[in-house]
């Protein structure tokens, strides 16, 4: 299996003023390609750190961090907003989208600042749109759609630039049980055509979506569990 | 290229917030809007101005030199110039034998007068006495008519050339050619119309008046008055060769000792522009302290607006780093925002004084808004927008993703 995320011994360091807080106190994990992973921890775990971390929103006090071969531990803002823009596909729980702008031009964006021109950039961002069911909704405002359908349009979004990972952070925090599982299963979808997914979440019933689930504890890795897969026993 | 789609995307934005905020952004370009207003305006006057100062003393001749007994624009004391003696024919004849610079030169002298012709009179006419040179001197045209020749200016004939408004006055539905006036008591035959030459500065009518021989003038209204000499160079570029000249010649005919002061004034149309530029450059800096600080105070309310937008676009700004978003990006779209709220400033700026120029132009005096100013309205809008968009865009450019997308 191919190596996408080597993470070795990632520290995060806040200085509270007097105080040293720290929200990772010494991680190592590694993720292959094509794996479905769910990071779990309840508040204060550090878990929203390493997502950052991990989503190149944020820079580790010490460690390495090798994201697709390439070393983004010790990146400038410029070339973290690169490895954003060209390796990760963000969804979040509050789903983010530019409230004035239509499905179809907050699924363009990161084509925007990938430089791609405008005809192509309508072409994948539409075909982006239709892979999560919405192809009649692009011209919608994000208030004009559901949950679901907000969600959906985020999920296209985070497809659009062919990301290496799509990090999902607590996905379904704001839905009903039902679309929640609509999302979950269009992810689980999005996983078995080949696509690396890390969740991050706090509720089990999310989590049991993941093969893999790494639980956080207090800055440190508590436990990490790979599901068999069915017959592999 | 890269640049090229997130500049488009980047207007693409910021028309979308300034729209999302329509009075907010009318209200913060105020300060712009007046100050665009008022340096395009300013700038129209000026050069209507300009224009008709150059207009009026386009009359007293760029390369004619006046010799007379006070200087123009004087600035030493009255009574030392009222105590100068006369200038007289004898000056005037005795460097017409001495000057070789000299295109033409002729004398005035003048006193005003009552015209009448029948029924008809005008009072306060200046009458002027010269010579036939007077023509060439001051490159004077006819509307009808012709002006009076050597051998009727030698022999003091009783001719005279009527200026516009004389001829208006005295004859509204004849031909004045060949008839005769009065100047004061005496008779005078019509043998010229001069074209019209407007007024100087504005301020008195150089169509007002008669010209007849100076021969026939010291005759009947006698010579005690100090008189004008007039000279054209021959060369305007070499005008200063020829006052110098004239002046050495002027102090030989008073007899004049090395150490003692002219005691005549030799004047020139620069004399009028240095004075008339002395009185704009104040109107000037007058024009733009005022118009700087309507800028300074629009450009303040700019950056606090711009301020504004950016801390409630705080989470956007956050998702459009997520998704990949450089610093450089996030700088020029609020540069580009404010920039183009100021440049509507400008335009709104320029809709308001265009208009008002035209109205100056119709009852005021006439100006016409150049394109240069049109352009410097938008350059100094353009301007202000980078400079009081500067500060919020770099805050923007600077915001941590992380605690941004948090930003609720």
């Amino acid at each position: 299996m191919e190596s996408l995320i080597k993470i070795e011994n990632i520290v995060k360091r806040y200085d509270m003023g007097a105080e040293e807080l720290y929200a990772l106190k010494n991680v190592s994990f590694e993720i292959n390609k094509n794996e479905y992973v769910a990071i779990m921890g309840p508040s204060g775990s550090g878990k929203s750190t390493l997502m950052n971390i991990i989503g190149c929103l944020d820079t580790p006090t010490s460690g390495t961090y090798i994201l697709n071969g390439k070393d983004v531990s010790e990146m400038d803002d410029n070339e973290l907003a690169h490895i954003r823009n060209k390796e990760i596909g963000f969804v979040f729980q509050t789903f983010n989208l530019l409230a004035r702008s239509n499905a179809l031009h907050n699924v363009e964006l990161p084509l925007v600042y990938a430089g791609i021109s405008k005809n192509e950039r309508i072409k994948i961002a539409e075909d982006a749109l239709a892979s999560v069911g919405l192809e009649d909704r692009m011209k919608h405002k994000p208030n004009e759609l559901s949950g679901g359908q907000r969600q959906r349009v985020a999920i296209a979004r985070a497809l659009v630039n062919n990301p290496s990972l799509i990090l999902a952070d607590e996905p379904t925090g704001n839905l009903d049980t039902k679309t929640g599982e609509e999302i979950m299963a269009l992810l689980a979808d999005l996983n078995s055509k080949g696509n690396t997914i890390i969740i991050v979440t706090h509720e089990k019933d999310i989590a049991k979506h993941a093969r893999r689930i790494i639980k956080i504890r207090d800055g440190l890795i508590a436990d990490d569990t790979t599901k068999p897969l069915k017959g592999e026993i | 290229m890269n640049f090229f789609l997130e500049t488009k995307e980047n207007f693409a934005i910021s028309f979308k917030a300034i729209t999302a905020n329509k009075m907010r952004s009318i209200l913060a370009t105020l300060g712009i809007v007046i100050g665009i207003a008022a340096v395009t305006l300013m700038q129209t006057a000026i050069e209507g101005i300009n224009i008709a100062f150059e207009k009026s003393i386009a009359a007293i001749g760029a390369d004619v030199l006046y010799i007379q007994k006070f200087e123009w624009f004087g600035k030493e004391d009255f009574e030392l110039y009222r105590n100068r003696r006369d200038i007289t024919m004898y000056h005037f004849d005795y460097i017409k034998r001495n000057a070789t610079t000299v295109a033409s030169m002729c004398p005035t002298m003048g006193s005003p007068r009552t015209i009448q012709y029948g029924e008809y009179s005008l009072q306060n006419v200046f009458a002027i006495g010269t010579t036939n040179e007077y023509q060439e001197t001051f490159g004077i045209d006819m509307e009808d008519g012709r002006f009076f020749t050597q051998k009727e200016s030698d022999a003091g004939y009783p001719v005279v050339c009527i200026g516009t408004d004389v001829k208006n006055a005295l004859f509204p539905n004849s031909n004045p050619i060949g008839k005769s006036i009065k100047v004061g008591t005496y008779s005078f035959k019509v043998i010229g119309v001069v074209e019209k030459q407007g007024s100087l500065l504005g301020l008195f009518s150089l169509d007002n008046r008669v010209i007849i021989p100076a021969e026939r003038f010291t005759k009947i209204f006698g010579t005690r008055r100090s008189i004008s000499i007039n000279l054209k160079a021959e060369d305007l570029n070499n005008i200063e060769d020829t006052r110098e000249e004239v002046r050495s010649i002027m102090r030989k005919a008073r007899k004049l000792q090395p150490w003692v002061k002219d005691d005549f004034g030799i004047n020139q149309q620069e004399a009028f522009r240095q004075t008339y530029e002395q009185l704009t450059s104040l109107i000037k800096i007058i024009g733009l302290i005022i118009t700087s600080l309507s800028l300074i105070v629009g450009s303040v309310g700019i950056t606090n607006i711009m301020f504004v937008s950016v801390k409630e676009r705080t989470k956007e700004i956050g998702i459009r780093k997520a998704i990949g978003a450089k610093r450089s990006t996030i700088l020029m779209q609020f540069l580009i925002e404010s920039a183009t709220i100021c440049l509507m400033g400008g335009f709104i700026g320029l809709m308001i004084s265009f208009p008002l120029s035209l109205i100056i132009n119709a009852f005021v005096l006439p100006t016409s808004m150049p394109l240069w100013v049109v352009i410097l309205g938008l350059f100094i809008s353009l301007l202000f927008g980078v400079l009081s968009g500067f500060f919020p865009a770099f805050n923007a450019s600077k915001m941590d993703p992380v605690e941004s997308l948090r930003y609720e």
